[in-house]
């Protein structure tokens, strides 16, 4: 098993977000996972991914069969945990090439291996590049300085791309994009997919799901997953909405 | 508050039996006009002292410890004895500049290269020989820039410097190569005043690196003196290099004044220093001048930097730009004081000022605070401080990409300097600065990386004593 969550509970501050998280992942797998607003996806993918603030109060989270509640985020990156930040932030002075490079090169350091040369590494930046449509060089561009909301999320799956995790969270990769830009996403999701990787998908929308078909529909709601299914129950969410989700598990 | 016998401090005490031993001496072989400023400027020195933290200009800055240390008043001409490059063996990284060198307060080298006049007419050399041998040209200069207050290191500078660079580049002459001076004390316990003259004619250009460095861990005042005349539509690329180490004080004025379309870059870049005082005046003079006044300094332990920038727009139509920047770790002080003055008729004034800061640590500190004065009505001023931590958003950003924390620091740290590393407009030097920058994050910058040279041996610290009864 890839992922597995036990009774996850987190807290910001004083306040429960998370309220009892259950949900196992393997490998080959795509799991969704859609819920209202401020129900606590984002927060999720913090615990996750290990940032600071964000306080399992109770519960475990294993990756590759550990333990990693402790771990500081870049250990848990460099174990093969990526995630496609919802509102990417921007690095003014931090040149894409430069952070590429000391991302893959921590990794390799991680791994025990010697830095990528120079050459294979702007090899590998092109080949890419192209897999999300980047026709800028990025070479003198800060990270997401002065990029549009789309450019933003392609980059995230070029980083994707780059890094090559064993688990990849999209947290509303999707959102703000029109249908090119959505394709171009579903399109290097789909390229990364193998038999030795997984994704967790958090959408609102069914229609990226149209694209990166996912084998585990979850629904989220007020911290906790109320309700699992397979495909046919995003198109169900599409039509009913998430009223009736409020109506039934709300307070 | 006049100073009486009483209370002067040992230093100030020595730098006036200092005069009095050597006044004479000097007359014999200076202009008649350098000679009356020393003894109006030891008058001066006597009354005031040097300057204590009760002066608003110096209130967070406080050097007492430095005058109590048993410093040598030292005015001695250096002997040239030994090839520079014997001494130093650096490589220089493509990076094409005349280097010029000071040891101990006077200018280092043979006696063919102190002073020279190129094909072209640009002088460039010692100020004490230039003296003797242009006394029109440097008499015409030497003393008449306006500071912003005068104070007890103006009045000893002018009193006892014996030496330093002289440059003049005439009318319609862009100076290809750059200038580079090298200011080193390699011996103990030292205070030397050094004095430099640049002067640019109408259209000329000149790029000018000026680089303090430590070679040694012997504690030292060095109180720097420098007056730069920029005429119509000249144009002058300044910089300051600053890796000394934490024993050294350092004064640093500059006095610039600029005619009409003429435009100066400053660029006054911090690695290291143990107390350092930067102050620039700019004199607008002439409608249509520009400037843009840049700073960075990374400090940390005690270190202690005071960055000073005084803009007078005395004219309409000109515009002056100040970044300053500031990465202070651990229990480091900075101060930031930048003042912009803007005269009752000087309409059409552009005048930007900020000032950007990071403290690493709770106990480092900056003391910013941006001062206007303007009697003008239709100009755009504007100044801003901000003091913060590093960004923990991007912190975390890079972090989930695999980087270290301690890397993620670092980059940051870095990403924040870029922005004053960007205006290094010489490519090969910015390369090699930025990388210096790395290496100071990186806590692997040795004091002996002077000045984008290299040393063979940067582990061993360079003696090269000089035996004083031999002069
Ligand atoms: N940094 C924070 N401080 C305090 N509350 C927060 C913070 N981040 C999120 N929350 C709260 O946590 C809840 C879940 O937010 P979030 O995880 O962003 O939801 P979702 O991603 O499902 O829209 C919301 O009520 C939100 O207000
Ligand atoms: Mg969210």
């Amino acid at each position: 098993m890839l992922l597995n969550i036990k009774d996850l509970h987190v807290s910001i501050g004083d306040k429960e977000i998370i309220k009892g998280f259950n949900l196992s992942v393997n490998k080959g797998e795509v799991h969704a996972i859609m819920g209202p607003n401020g129900t606590g996806k984002s927060t999720l993918a913090a615990a996750i991914t290990g940032r600071e603030g964000y306080e399992i109060t109770k519960g475990e989270i294993f990756f590759k069969d550990e333990l990693i509640n402790e771990w500081e985020p870049d250990k848990r990156a460099n174990e093969g945990v990526f995630l496609s930040f919802q509102y990417p932030i921007e690095i003014p002075g931090v040149s894409m090439t430069n952070f590429m490079r000391t991302a893959l090169n921590a990794k390799r350091e991680y791994m025990g291996q010697p830095p990528m040369s120079a050459g294979e590494f702007l090899k590998r930046m092109e080949e890419k590049k192209k897999l999300v449509d980047i026709q800028s060089k990025l070479t003198n561009r800060s990270v997401n300085e002065g990029f549009s909301g789309g450019e933003k999320k392609k980059n995230e799956i070029f980083q994707m791309a780059m890094l090559e995790p064993s688990l990849a969270i999209l947290d509303e990769t999707d959102s703000g994009l029109d249908i090119d830009a959505l394709k171009v996403v579903a399109k290097g999701v789909n390229q990364l997919k193998s038999e030795d990787n997984a994704f967790v998908i958090i959408t609102h929308y069914q229609r990226l799901l149209d694209y990166i078909v996912p084998d585990f529909v979850h629904v989220m709601y007020d911290g906790r997953i109320v309700k699992s299914g397979g495909k046919g129950l995003a198109i169900e969410l599409e039509n009913s909405g998430y009223e009736w989700i409020k109506e039934q598990f709300g307070a | 508050m006049n100073k009486t016998k009483q209370n002067y401090f040992p230093l100030e005490e020595a730098l006036i039996k200092e005069f009095g031993k050597k006044a004479a001496v000097w007359t014999e072989d200076e202009l008649p006009g350098i000679s009356q400023l020393r003894h109006q400027a030891l008058a001066a020195f006597k009354k005031t002292g040097f300057p204590h933290n009760k002066l608003e200009k110096w209130r967070s800055t406080d050097m007492e410890p430095v005058y109590q240390e048993p410093l040598t008043v030292h005015t001695e001409e250096t002997t040239y004895d030994k090839k520079i490059d014997e001494i130093f063996q650096c490589d220089v990284h493509g990076f094409q500049a005349r280097v010029l060198s000071m040891l101990n307060g006077s200018f280092y080298g043979p006696e063919e290269s102190a002073l020279t006049v190129s094909a072209d007419g640009v002088i460039a050399g010692s100020l004490r020989k230039a003296q003797q041998k242009y006394p029109e040209l440097v008499g015409q200069y030497y003393g008449k820039a306006k500071t912003a207050v005068p104070d007890g290191f103006k009045s000893a500078n002018t009193a006892m410097a014996r030496d330093g660079i002289f440059i003049y580049v005439p009318d319609n002459v862009e100076v290809k190569d750059s200038f580079q001076l090298i200011k080193i004390l390699n011996k103990k316990g030292l205070m030397v005043h050094t004095r430099n003259l640049m002067v640019l004619g109408k259209n000329a250009k000149l790029t000018f690196l000026h680089c303090d460095d430590s070679v040694n861990h012997h504690e030292g005042l060095i109180n720097t003196y420098t007056e730069v005349f920029l005429d119509e539509n000249s144009e002058l690329e300044l910089y300051k290099l600053q890796n000394l180490n934490d024993e050294t004080a350092l004064v640093n004025q500059t006095v610039v004044h600029q005619s009409a379309y003429s435009r100066l870059k400053v660029n006054v870049m911090t690695l290291n220093g143990g107390l350092i005082r930067n102050e620039i005046v700019d004199q607008m003079d002439g409608e249509g001048a520009w400037s843009d006044i840049n700073g960075l300094f990374l400090i940390d332990k005690e270190q202690h930097v005071d960055n000073q920038v005084y803009v007078y727009h005395n004219v309409p139509n000109c515009e002056s730009n100040q970044l300053f920047k500031g990465v202070l770790d651990e229990q480091s002080l900075g101060v930031f004081n930048g003042f912009v003055y803007v005269a009752p008729d000087a309409q059409k004034t552009n005048a930007f000022q900020q000032s950007s800061n990071i403290l690493m640590s709770r106990d480092a500190h900056i003391d910013t605070m941006p001062q206007l004065e303007i009697y003008a009505d239709d100009v755009k001023c504007s100044h801003g401080a901000t003091v913060g931590q590093l960004d923990k958003e991007a912190l975390f950003y890079l972090m989930q990409r695999g980087i270290p924390f301690n890397d993620a620091r670092m980059l940051l740290m870095y990403a924040f300097a870029d922005e004053v590393l960007g205006k290094i407009a010489i490519e090969p030097l910015r390369v090699n600065i930025e990388d210096m920058v790395k290496r100071r994050l990186r806590g692997e910058l040795s004091i002996c990386d002077r000045c984008v040279l290299h040393c063979s041996h940067p582990d061993k610290p360079i003696e090269f004593d000089i035996d004083l009864s031999k002069i």
